[in-house]
């Protein structure tokens, strides 16, 4: 881990934690969803940055662009719909909550003895995170395979239900 | 590099729960559980990266992408939750004309 990574890990992991912060806090429910784009931008440089290119990818494609276009297009739909200003009634306890939760995870982190992965690795998988984009692919449709075709179907079943749900109903 | 990756996953995952659990906004506290899902994945990547799976001594490399396929799964996982969470959301708005969580108590009667 030379000093260019370091530099680089450290500005998008500030990128990351400085948009969930604000995607959190900002009072225009508007400008949080164009926060949580920034914080899923510094994520997908995370992923590049750890070996998972075609992960990165896929964060800017499916987070920062499809979940980010539903989040706003849905905070347009509903932008004349009143909501009185108050904050929630869980404030200061959901603090306490996430600093706890923080703490003890910090913790577990730190104290646990990982069995790291050795530098240089051994045969064939020596260029495997090089290769990963195509490795993942043949992973998916061997090892996960049922996996991957439950994912399509509840797909299918969402779009299904989603137009159902939002349909309007003449005959009602 | 793998304690770093993790505790930022854990951050991330601890500001995500706190908007999950203070906004009142519908859409607000959608946003809070995408960032835990999504910090969930930077911990799955971490792992996949710099720990050492069992099968790799017996040259099974493909158990180094592991991490990624679940990732993987749970981005697909959270798209589908977003879609279908924004729908209610359209829903709820038809329904009872109100994007605030705390007056939607219909079943707390």
């Amino acid at each position: 881990m030379n000093l260019f990574q370091d530099i680089v890990f450290w500005a998008l992991a500030a990128l990351a934690v400085a948009g969930a912060l604000g995607a959190v806090s900002v009072r225009s429910i508007f400008h949080a969803g164009l926060l949580m784009v920034v914080s899923f931008l510094g994520v997908a440089g995370i992923f590049a940055l750890a070996g998972a290119a075609f992960l990165a990818v896929v964060q800017v494609l499916v987070y920062a662009g499809g979940v980010a276009v539903l989040i706003i297009f849905a905070v347009m739909l509903t932008r004349d719909v009143p909501m009185s200003s108050r904050s929630g009634p869980l404030g200061p306890a959901a603090a306490l909550i996430g600093a706890v939760l923080f703490g003890l995870l910090a913790h577990a982190v730190t104290q646990a003895q990982w069995n790291l992965l050795p530098e240089s690795l051994p045969g064939p998988a020596a260029r495997v995170f090089v290769d990963a984009p195509t490795r993942l692919g043949q992973v998916l449709v061997s090892d996960h395979l049922l996996a991957f075709e439950v994912m399509g179907v509840l797909l299918l079943a969402v779009v299904v239900g989603a137009l159902a749900l939002v349909r309007e109903r003449s005959d009602a | 590099m793998l304690e770093r990756l993790l505790i930022l996953s854990a951050l991330l995952f601890c500001i995500g729960l706190y908007g999950a659990l203070t906004r009142r906004h519908v859409i607000g506290v959608l946003i809070g559980v995408e960032l835990m899902l999504n910090a969930v994945n930077v911990a799955l990547v971490a792992f996949s990266r710099y720990v050492e799976p069992a099968g790799l001594a017996l040259g099974e490399a493909d158990a180094l992408l592991e991490g990624q396929a679940f990732a993987l799964f749970v981005v697909v996982v959270a798209a589908a939750e977003v879609a279908l969470g924004l729908a209610l959301v359209l829903v709820l708005v038809r329904s009872r004309d109100t994007v605030d969580l705390t007056e939607v108590s219909l079943l707390r009667r």
